[in-house]
């Protein structure tokens, strides 16, 4: 692992930890993670930008109960993974966690908390950011 | 741009192939295409290579001189490149090794695509794959390529009632494909039974809803198609190359059932091959799951979206059937050795257009399409060939 390995993690904490977006100033179109510009306006949205947190609450909109997966996610096994769609608009992927299979549905409203993600290697750097409970 | 023709091809054995190196892999691809196609090396005025991951596979980068250099190209100092577009990378060198050709700055170029995946566990090598993702908004929480068609597959279930017996049969039909290919990974039919009680990967997808990790390549030979009438009475116009792009992260875009690239890469190529889909006799698309057939014969076109489950359980996507679908076995069965998929693709065309396509040849085709797909959708190729 080289010196700087976790810089990749911390520069993108403010939207891991806060859900830290933003929205478009021109047609209001709210993104997650920020977009330098907006999809739909292009060169009318440049310098409109504007910072916005999520509150962290909505809906999942599929999921998928985990079982084969890659280095340093086998010891979560098996882990739900969802695709929420965030009551202001934007969509992410995040793990749903606190609950079975079973309890989840397409459509079941859920909220962010902020937990332990994963770690770089036995000795590396520990990351942290969202993943969703059911409310 | 000017008619551009495919002259020979070559492909290696896909599968675990402990034995070779990715360079041998290539250079056997490469050799036997330049076989087939007739020509001697000093005629090759350029080498394309697909190829999405040797960087972290092998450690070795620059893939294309690597193959440049041992198939004796580099003494005549003839340009190589290296083309990325994650497992897309085969169709991404077929495309600008085609324009190359179409555009008049070379007469005959190879391209080939090779990926040697089984040098590494495969918790690694599913970790190389989610990183044609979005690394730090979907894989770095845990996607991974499978999580992310699992998710597809669920959303395509609650929206148009496909079912899990409609998935299990684009593998059942797939393998069965397979079976007639003599260089595919799996060359034995599976049961319906067997696809659905398989170990779970992500759910409702199982081991054998999802490509195999392979080693493998292949190649093609192209010129200007007024050479190839020259040099041969049997050759494959290639008249349409179209790619089309989407974001990066799957949960960008509006909708989780359809892959907007593939639409547009498809709307653009029926209109360059001047052709309707329904000309269409057969067609190579990238299943690299089950769900992935069934979106891809949906947003091509050719079945309404819902319908595509319906298609495999039916037998129209089978040989035989009104619109063959994956004849080669496709990702699932020929094998997935991601950069060489977008060109074994349209070997299977070429050997399906020329007549030499063997057990699994379909009767009097003369159109067929190939479809590669980079990541989840991010990257949509379409080209369509037709017979001569």
């Amino acid at each position: 692992m080289t010196g700087m390995a976790g810089v990749r993690f911390w520069r993108e904490t403010d939207s891991r930890y806060n859900l830290a977006g933003n929205r478009c100033g021109n047609c209001g179109t709210v993104y997650f993670p920020p977009r330098p510009v907006c999809l739909k306006c292009h060169r009318e949205s440049l310098g409109k930008m504007v910072e916005l947190r999520l509150k962290g609450t909505g809906e999942v909109l599929s999921f998928t109960v985990v079982h084969e997966t890659k280095r340093n996610f086998e010891i979560q096994l098996p882990y739900i993974m969802a695709i929420i769609r965030m009551d202001e608009g934007p969509a992410l992927t995040a793990q749903l966690v606190d609950c079975s299979p079973g309890e989840v549905k397409i459509g079941s409203r859920v909220r962010a908390v902020f937990r332990r993600i994963g770690e770089e290697g036995r000795a590396g750097v520990i990351y942290y950011g969202y993943k969703f409970v059911l409310v | 741009m000017r008619d551009v023709a495919v002259l020979g091809v070559g492909i290696t054995q896909f599968g675990e192939l402990w034995e070779s190196s990715l360079r041998e892999l290539g250079i056997q691809a490469g050799l036997e295409a330049m076989r087939d196609a007739g020509i001697r090396s000093d005629e090759i005025d350029a080498l394309f290579v697909g190829n999405m991951a040797a960087g972290r596979l092998i450690d070795q980068t620059h893939i294309g001189a690597l193959i440049a250099d041992h198939a004796g190209l580099a003494g005549r100092n003839v340009p190589a490149v290296t083309i990325e577009c994650a497992d897309a990378s085969g169709a991404a060198a077929f495309h600008h090794a085609y324009l190359s050709v179409a555009s008049g700055l070379h007469d005959v170029v190879i391209v080939g695509g090779a990926e040697k995946m089984t040098d590494l566990p495969d918790e690694e090598v599913t970790e190389i794959m989610a990183t044609s993702l979005d690394q730090q908004w979907e894989a770095f929480f845990g996607a991974t390529l499978f999580s992310e068609y699992a998710m597809i597959a669920r959303r395509h279930m609650h929206e148009y009632g496909t079912t899990r017996e409609q998935l299990a049969a684009v593998a059942v039909k797939n393998h069965a494909h397979g079976a007639l290919n003599p260089k595919a990974q799996f060359q034995r039919p599976i049961k319906l039974e067997t696809v659905q009680n398989a170990p779970a990967v992500a759910e409702p997808l199982g081991v054998l809803d999802c490509a195999p990790i392979s080693d493998g390549a292949a190649a093609l030979v192209l010129c200007s198609a007024d050479r190839a009438r020259k040099a041969s009475d049997s050759y494959v116009r290639v008249i349409a190359s179209a790619q089309a792009g989407d974001t990066l992260a799957m949960h960008s875009r509006g909708g989780l059932c359809s892959f907007n690239a593939t639409r547009a890469a498809m709307e653009k190529a029926l209109k360059l091959a001047g052709k309707s889909r329904n000309e269409i006799d057969l067609a190579e698309v990238h299943d690299v799951t089950t769900i992935s057939e069934i979106l891809a014969i949906e947003d091509l076109g050719f079945f309404p979206k819902g319908e595509g489950g319906r298609a495999a359980e039916s037998k129209i996507t089978a040989i035989g059937g009104e619109l063959p679908v994956n004849t080669s076995g496709g990702l699932k069965a020929r094998g997935h050795p991601l950069g060489a998929t977008g060109i074994a693709q349209v070997i299977e065309l070429v050997q399906q257009l020329k007549g030499k396509a063997g057990k699994r040849q379909v009767k009097s085709a003369r159109l067929g399409l190939a479809h590669n797909i980079g990541g989840c959708g991010a990257t949509a190729f379409v080209h369509i060939l037709e017979a001569v």
